[in-house]
């Protein structure tokens, strides 16, 4: 009944991601793992984020995915037991598949 | 009792009916004629005393709920335990039948009970058993004495049957003047050390969490920001600041959740505290730094505590601690600032108000570009909900009436508010349970003013009493409820994700307990089903302004009406 306030917020930081790889992994496969392992849970179901922020649609590199997943600050780490590295892969192809959001000079509602 | 009631001017009686009071209850509706107090029939307890939260919060003024004293008061703890944590002021009478040799067979045993208000002493500011009429009007003036004198609070009274039913003696009783104390203020050292500290101040910064209870007291924040020129992180317990006032800079504090502490406070060398509720989290990183901030501690919090309830929160040390209402407080604290600038001290806060100003400036458009990303997703993102809802009420009198943590703070970011009634913060317990019937009762209040009251109703929220629904259709009550219906409880789905990633498990099981689909819940049909207007669900962001806009007009027009609006997560 209680909110516990546990906030599992992905530090994907917005600073040094790449788009070197992004032909590394299946953006099909990747969007139902990132809805299978519940990541749209704290970032939305296009990465767009949530409780934690944004993913897509420029993510990181993938070996700084595959380590920040591993050893996370801010959420639980997923191992390899739980999430492979080829799944990681999937996730970020997905990641980087998804539409750039528009302007928002172009979005009349967020200049009321 | 009746009179007694209509002596202290309570406008409204929530409650479901129950044996125990139902001399009263026929009372107030015949010899009380139904008005002052009105009768609002509820279908839960629970909701009697949710409604009674939200009608304080936007009326300033308690309404009376009233229950059995056993099974009904059961009910109603959990909201009545809201009541006190959020400080909301709130009348409870109870009915009970003491006397054993007056019981009506086993129902009347086991309605009974020996110590009635024992079950919510613990988070009530006082309670009472009247034995006498007379008794019952000097107890039942203390009680709104007490539940109106900060730090607000519920009161708890039993009736008993006996004198619930017995005639008015010849020599009716006195009723007692209500004499209402004034609200505990700063003590006039402290006040003027607390100014002095603020004035010499490179980076002060003012913390308000449920500081403001009137719209006076939202300009006396203004005042005294403007005064000092200083950073003002509103953490949304209430309505304490204007969004867009350019010292507002609540966005740099925790832009995508509420905002108990961050980048403002952490900056500031003295911190003035109002009411602020976790105080510990929210100074820790301002104090834990090499030069510490110094702490001044507005609060009436240290006037009305108590040992099981852990709602006090973690001890802080304090440079100045005043046990005092921080609305009362501000008169003198502004004219004590006023008096020590000098105007050296009015170049540099001026110059310092300008650069806030620019960060707010900034902070704003980062909001905005981040509710851009996902706009047009499918379920609805928080943001374009928010959006979407803010086009369609910001040339209307409105009142957001729901807790903004769980769209991520998105009307915060988006709309602009500058009335104190336009957000009444969320449930003060974090109770599932509470948010449906207080925005309700909000409704109500907001209703004799012509205000349009805007809910964004989460699901399994709603569920826990869905009756509220029906309640509002009974009694015309104008409120539009938009579902955030992300189909979970999502708290959770995070908590026992979190969990199962800690332990290695996987995450395939963490639906079980946690997610409401399968079936999912039709919103739509169960709001009409209790006579409300509805319409959804909605999973496409476009269809949403022009079910708005319906939702709006019947609000308007003097009726409930729902959207089932299929969200994100958050």
């Amino acid at each position: 009944m209680k909110k516990t306030l546990l906030v599992l917020v992905l530090f994907f930081s917005v600073t040094g991601w790449s788009r070197q790889q992004t032909t590394a992994g299946d953006a099909t496969k990747g969007k139902a793992t990132f809805l299978r392992v519940g990541c749209y849970e704290c970032h939305g179901t296009a990465g767009q984020g949530g409780t934690g922020p944004h993913l897509g649609p420029n993510p990181r590199s993938l070996e700084s995915l595959i380590a920040f997943v591993r050893k996370p600050t801010g959420m639980p780490a997923y191992s390899p037991k739980v999430l492979s590295d080829a799944d990681i892969a999937d996730i970020r192809a997905y990641l980087a598949s998804v539409p750039a959001p528009p302007a928002v000079a172009s979005i009349p509602l967020l200049n009321q | 009792m009746v009179d007694v009631i209509k002596s202290l001017g309570i406008e409204v009686l929530f409650a479901m009916p129950g044996g125990s009071f139902g001399d009263l209850h026929e009372s107030v509706i015949n010899y009380g004629n139904n008005e002052k107090p009105e009768f609002y029939t509820c279908m839960h307890e629970e909701t009697s005393a949710a409604m009674a939260c939200g009608y304080a919060k936007i009326e300033h003024k308690p309404a009376l709920i009233c229950a059995h004293g056993t099974v009904g008061l059961q009910h109603a703890t959990m909201n009545i335990y809201e009541a006190w944590c959020d400080r909301v002021p709130l009348l409870a009478i109870m009915g009970n039948s003491a006397d054993a040799a007056r019981r009506g067979g086993d129902v009347g045993w086991v309605h009974s009970v020996q110590d009635t208000c024992a079950i919510v002493r613990d988070y009530t500011k006082w309670d009472d058993s009247p034995m006498s009429l007379q008794h019952f009007a000097e107890s039942m003036v203390r009680a709104y004495k007490i539940a109106m004198t900060p730090q607000y609070g519920p009161v708890a009274l039993v009736a008993e049957q006996e004198l619930q039913g017995s005639p008015v003696p010849r020599q009716a009783p006195r009723i007692p003047k209500l004499s209402m104390a004034s609200p505990p203020s700063g003590d006039a050292a402290a006040v003027a050390e607390a100014a002095r500290m603020l004035v010499a101040a490179e980076n002060p910064c003012i913390v308000a969490s449920r500081a403001v209870h009137t719209d006076q007291g939202m300009k006396l924040m203004v005042e005294l920001a403007e005064t000092l020129q200083c950073s003002v992180v509103d953490q949304h317990r209430r309505m304490n600041f204007p969004t867009h006032h350019p010292l507002n800079q609540t966005l740099r504090a925790n832009p995508a959740g509420k905002p108990v502490s961050g980048q403002p406070i952490n900056e500031a060398d003295v911190i003035l505290a109002l009411e602020s509720g976790d105080l510990f989290t929210t100074v820790r990183g301002a104090r834990n730094k090499p030069n510490p901030a110094k702490l001044i501690n507005i609060s009436a919090g240290d006037l009305v505590i108590k040992s099981n309830y852990q709602d006090f929160m973690r001890y802080t040390e304090t440079d100045i601690a005043m046990a005092a209402d921080p609305e009362a407080t501000l008169p003198t604290l502004i004219e004590a600032c006023k008096k020590l600038i000098t105007a050296d001290r009015r170049r540099t806060m001026d110059a310092r108000g300008m650069k806030l100003a620019d960060q707010q400036r900034q902070a704003r458009e980062r909001h905005k570009t981040d509710a851009a990303y996902g706009w047009d997703s499918s379920p609805i993102s928080t943001a374009r909900l928010a959006a979407e809802i803010w086009a369609q009420i910001k040339n209307e009198d409105w009142s957001y009436v729901t807790e903004a943590f769980w769209i991520r703070e998105w009307p915060h970011r988006l709309w602009k508010m500058d009335k104190h009634y336009q957000y009444i913060g969320g449930s003060g317990a974090e109770a599932v349970g509470f948010t449906a019937g207080g925005a309700l009762g909000a409704a109500v209040a907001n209703k004799k003013y012509g205000r349009l009251t805007v809910a964004i109703q989460p699901d399994g929220d709603l569920m826990v009493a869905p009756g509220v629904l029906w309640t509002a259709a009974h009694h015309k009550i104008p409120i539009l409820y938009i579902m955030h219906n992300n189909r979970a409880y999502h708290q959770e789905v995070m908590g026992i994700q979190g969990v199962a990633n800690r332990r290695q498990r996987g995450v395939d099981r963490i639906h079980i307990g946690t997610k409401i689909d399968n079936p999912n819940i039709d919103y739509s049909k169960l709001a009409q089903g209790l006579g409300v207007e509805a319409e959804g669900p909605i999973n496409d962001p476009k269809d949403l302004a022009a079910a708005i806009r319906r939702g709006v007009q019947a609000a308007k027009s003097g009726r409930p009406y729902l959207i089932d609006a299929v969200t994100q997560p958050r």
